[in-house]
């Protein structure tokens, strides 16, 4: 844990810099949103979720033990299971147990 | 005065109702967000203020690093920045459906996260609901969850008799159904593989602490070139 000042400080700015990315779009294209940004708005979506999830697995250790193999197991239980049941919650629960079990019992 | 007090019952219950999907995702991320936070040393207070003021799920996770790592005040800007540029284009989509919100706007705006914008997006309102309130009830319903959840985090975080190592995958978790959800709807997929390829390269040519930047330059600009092609596809669906 860091000093209380900088840690608050980090929290206000976090704030306040999601609050302003919020508020922006509504504040610019009070008028009229022009084609191109609609176009980006409807494509963008699916591709940052795409980036968010290479994010997640940045840390991942491929060419040392284990390898990946926790991680690749977890990522197709909730693939397998959303594509079968479109349950978000079931899929995000038992790939997260999954995960927790291999981390902790097997590897 | 008594018909306006069904009304606004009748509201209440379909906004609940439409929150439901919504609270379990909210509660159980929010306790994996509260348990990190007091693993890094931070009570719940801090989990509260965070949850609160900042309510963006991806960031307030990343946000632990950066709170117990010391980071600097332009890292976190940057981080904010990159982590939360994609709430710019839901609120794009979202400026017509809240054009006329009245007093309540600036909290819909506020409050717009991933799993509420997935709510709210398609600008229907249940029949007979009063819109302005129920949008306002179904957004304050969500933020309600994540702070429940994590400040439950926080404290659970204590007391936990087993390890909680790999929790953390829930955030990854979330991503994957949203990632499938987005791939299944017609006309996402070469923005979703754009999404994955790019940062895939980034991440390889950048290595994994400063790959963030280029992946949304690279998407930005694969997707502007894409344009003549998806946006006609958009068209026509």
């Amino acid at each position: 844990m860091n000093s209380m000042g900088h840690s608050a400080l980090l929290v206000a700015v976090m704030s306040a810099f999601t609050i302003l990315l919020r508020f922006l779009p509504f504040l610019i294209f009070r008028k009229r949103v022009p084609p191109y940004v609609a176009y980006l708005g409807k494509v963008l979506p699916p591709a940052i979720i795409g980036m968010l999830v290479v994010y997640c697995l940045r840390n991942t250790a491929v060419l040392a033990f284990p390898f990946g193999i926790p991680e690749l197991i977890a990522v197709l239980a909730v693939v397998l299971l959303q594509i079968w049941k479109h349950r978000s919650l079931l899929s995000i629960l038992a790939g997260t147990a999954v995960y927790m079990l291999l981390v902790q019992l097997v590897f | 005065m008594r018909k306006r007090a069904t009304l606004r019952r009748k509201t209440i219950r379909q906004a609940f109702v439409r929150s439901i999907p919504v609270m379990a995702g909210y509660v159980v991320l929010g306790i994996g967000f509260g348990v990190l936070m007091h693993a890094a040393g931070y009570g719940f207070l801090w989990t509260l203020a965070m949850s609160l003021l900042i309510y963006a799920g991806s960031m307030q996770y990343v946000g632990v690093g950066l709170l117990s790592g010391g980071a600097s005040v332009v890292t976190a800007i940057l981080t904010t920045v990159m982590v939360n540029a994609r709430h710019l284009f839901y609120s794009i989509s979202m400026i017509r459906v809240y054009r006329d919100s009245g007093r309540l706007k600036p909290y819909l705006i506020f409050a717009l996260t991933d799993e509420t914008y997935s709510l709210l997006c398609d600008g229907e309102v249940p029949e007979g609901a009063d819109a302005e309130a129920y949008r306002f009830l179904v957004s304050a319903f969500d933020h309600s969850y994540w702070v429940i959840g994590s400040v439950l985090g926080s404290l659970l975080g204590a007391v936990l008799p087993f390890s909680t190592e790999g929790i953390e995958f829930s955030m990854t978790a979330l991503f994957l159904t949203s990632f499938v959800e987005q791939w299944v709807r017609k006309g996402n997929r070469i923005p979703a593989l754009t999404g994955l390829g790019a940062t895939l390269l980034s991440l390889a040519v950048f290595g994994p602490e400063r790959f963030l930047i280029p992946a949304m330059l690279l998407i930005t600009l694969v997707l502007s070139l894409l344009r003549g092609r998806l946006g006609k596809e958009e068209a026509e669906a």
